[in-house]
């Protein structure tokens, strides 16, 4: 890991105004780094906060109903802080997102070519036979067939598998420094997702871009991560190298998550299951916020909130229990 | 004899008509399926999107009706039943769908969406219906008291136990799962899986569980039926086929299946291209335009699945010459020790302070 990282996340709040007066609180003190060429994934169930940190780091959030504090840094820049016309200066150049669904993501009433081309022009500038140049080229790196044809179709054309090439070809127009992909295989077939994850294998090795991988299923986590951070209501209670997280979880919710899938490499009788239902973040628990949940909780849980803190170098947990194998030994 | 017997099964959609009506184009989403399942045992139907699981799983309820084959339960010809008769074979098999948001009616309360079906097939009088609801309540671990409430107040998991009882209400022998848990969250889809197992045990019942997912369906099939594009290409018991999968299609999937294990050592197949669309399926083994083992006689010759003594059949002309199947998955266990014992110890603990009207809580089946 190099000395600074491309991205800091320091602190992290973000709280939502609804219409009611409700006050809802989707990410609580969220640290996050990630080096230059890595692979961050962050792993969470429904409403955990991992697509709205996203957001945040796009700038994407709605200004009115939300508030958020702390810092994010990127490339000299702190995004929180940084004016809309830098932000749209950085959006699709050196920072670039790509969604789950690739049916919505693309406009329909233009070819691909002309949604590739407008992101070439518009940070690039030039001439438009060269954007298009560059286009057809882009479409050729994430594979797609007879790209020179396939440029000037309209999204309806193409497959899901497609589209997502499409999605991926005009996130790495401007070759960013960070792409953060959301559930980017989630609604893709299993040969599919093989296919993309394979891609994203090979840019990544290509551009030397980090990337921030927000996903639900720890098998892809697996098998594209360098490191882990799973959230729960709001916060991040575990972070580790991949190896370390699959071998020897530290936080009782990501002990439950992984006993919880069903494993091709592995059959139980039972799976594990998580009981309760996740809390009520307009009023978050005093304490742990897994504590209702979680099997190994004891009185002290419940009533202040634990840190995160390192149980062993680069392992960090918010358990007041960890290290975990002191529990079962 | 089997529970459920399929015969060569054939559904053709009409995709594209002329101006005067003329059939122009088909999608044959359905073309010569055969299977079988006993009675209180799980066969999963495994495929990508549009390979046509859920169609067959509808077909055999008669949701829509077959081209061609022959369909039959518990002795009977399903397609020959007239109107009175169909509706009694109903009784006898249910479906579960995908999407619990979708699939609850908003305006019904609990109870009254798992009354109905007590009254449209008159089994349950008036008078008992409302301790039969609590009953089946119970039976798939929610409280008797929350029957007053609407769907909007559960969550996902919640309307899917919901979307199960009404299944169970009429007491079936058999219940299409399609793709029953792809809609929840790793953690609920894992509470769903178990109850769905608790209650076959219990009940007796015949799951058809259609699934994308290979690895849910190693954790709840006996048999297993891979699909593509309209027709089995693989069929075994489960065990078999995941230890030793023959189709190259089947080998495929497994392989594309990421493992929650970094650095698994195992022999990937990623399939190049595009699934091919069913409107129009390549000529020969419809495999062929994906598969990396392909021969100019997949091109113009059909396989035919043919079936080892065993019961393991596969439909692929080379499948005696392909390479072994032992690396596509990892001869290793999944967990490391720590993480067995961790987990060990989640599961045991949870078990005892299950919360209430969240876990599966004890209940007795439920008598008539």
């Amino acid at each position: 890991m190099s000395a600074s990282p491309l991205i800091e996340i320091r602190d992290l709040r973000i709280r939502f105004h609804g219409d009611d007066g409700r006050v809802t609180h989707a990410v609580d003190s969220v640290d996050l780094s990630v080096a230059n060429g890595a692979t961050l994934g962050l792993v969470g169930e429904s409403g955990c906060g991992k697509s709205v940190t996203s957001l945040a780091i796009m700038g994407l959030l709605p200004k009115q109903t939300t508030e958020i504090s702390g810092a994010i840094r990127f490339d000299g820049f702190d995004l929180l802080k940084t004016p809309d016309q830098t932000l749209r200066d950085l959006r699709g150049n050196r920072l670039a997102m790509i969604f789950q669904e690739p049916m919505t993501s693309l406009n329909p009433s233009f070819t691909i070519g002309d949604q590739i081309i407008e992101t070439i022009l518009r940070h690039r500038g030039g001439p438009r036979k060269s954007a298009r140049e560059r286009a057809i080229e882009l479409l050729r790196r994430v594979h797609i067939p007879s790209p020179e044809r396939r440029i000037d179709e309209y999204p309806h054309k193409l497959s899901g598998g497609m589209r997502q090439r499409v999605m991926i070809a005009m996130a790495l127009a401007c070759d960013p420094r960070l792409l953060i992909a959301d559930e980017p295989t989630t609604a893709l077939d299993v040969t599919l997702q093989a296919q993309i994850l394979e891609l994203m294998r090979e840019l990544k090795a290509a551009s030397g871009a980090a990337i921030i991988l927000i996903t639900h299923d720890l098998g892809v986590v697996a098998e594209v991560c360098d490191e882990v951070a799973v959230m729960y209501a709001g916060e991040i209670v575990e972070r580790a190298a991949v190896d370390e997280l699959f071998a020897a979880p530290q936080h009782p919710y990501t002990v439950g998550l992984l006993g919880s899938i069903p494993r091709l490499d592995h059959r139980a009788e039972q799976l594990a299951t998580i009981e309760g239902m996740v809390p009520n973040m307009a009023q978050p628990p005093a304490g742990c916020r897994f504590a209702a949940r979680c099997p190994f909780a004891l009185e002290a849980c419940a009533k202040a909130p634990p840190p995160l803190v390192e149980v062993s170098p680069g392992h960090l947990s918010r358990c007041i229990r960890a290290p975990l194998e002191r529990l079962v030994s | 004899m089997a529970l459920l017997e399929v015969e060569g099964l054939v559904k053709h959609f009409v995709a594209e008509r002329s101006l005067f009506g003329r059939v122009r184009a088909h999608v044959k989403a359905v073309d010569g399926v055969s299977f079988s399942l006993q009675a209180g045992k799980t066969l999963a139907l495994v495929g990508e999107s549009g390979c046509g699981k859920s169609t067959v799983s509808r077909l055999i309820l008669r949701l829509i009706e077959p081209d061609a084959g022959t369909v039959r339960f518990d002795g009977r010809d399903l397609l020959s039943l007239d109107a009175a008769a169909l509706r009694k074979f109903r009784r006898e098999a249910q479906i579960i769908f995908q999407d619990p948001y979708a699939s609850l009616n908003p305006r019904m309360t609990v109870a009254q969406i798992l009354t109905e079906p007590l009254a449209l097939h008159d089994l349950v009088p008036p008078a008992q219906r409302r301790e039969r609801v609590a009953d089946i309540l119970r039976l798939v671990g929610l409280e008797p008291r929350l029957a007053r409430r609407y769907p909007h107040e559960f969550s996902g998991g919640q309307r899917q136990r919901i979307a199960i009882a009404r299944a169970l209400a009429v007491e079936p022998k058999l219940v299409i799962c399609d793709e029953p848990v792809s809609a929840l969250d790793v953690s609920i889809r894992s509470q769903i899986l178990n109850l769905l197992r608790e209650l076959q045990d219990r009940l007796g019942l015949a799951y058809i569980f259609v699934s994308h997912d290979l690895a849910v369906v190693k954790h709840i099939a006996d048999r297993v039926a891979v699909m593509n594009l309209g027709q089995i290409v693989e069929t075994a018991d489960a065990g078999e086929l995941f230890a030793e999968p023959r189709h190259p299609y089947s080998r495929a999937l497994l392989s594309a299946i990421p493992l929650p294990q970094p650095h698994a050592k195992r022999a990937r197949v990623v399939l190049q291209g595009e699934i091919p669309s069913a409107l129009n399926p390549p000529a020969g083994c419809r495999f062929h335009t994906r598969c990396p083992f392909v021969i100019d006689r997949c091109r113009a010759e059909a396989p035919a699945l043919v079936s080892d003594s065993a019961g393991h059949a596969a439909a692929c002309h080379r499948v005696s010459e392909l390479p072994p199947a032992d690396t596509i998955l990892p001869a290793t266990a999944g967990f490391s020790p720590a993480l067995a014992k961790l987990v060990a110890a989640f599961s045991r603990k949870t078990e005892g302070a299950a919360g209430p009207g969240v876990g599966i809580q004890s209940a007795s089946p439920p008598t008539t």
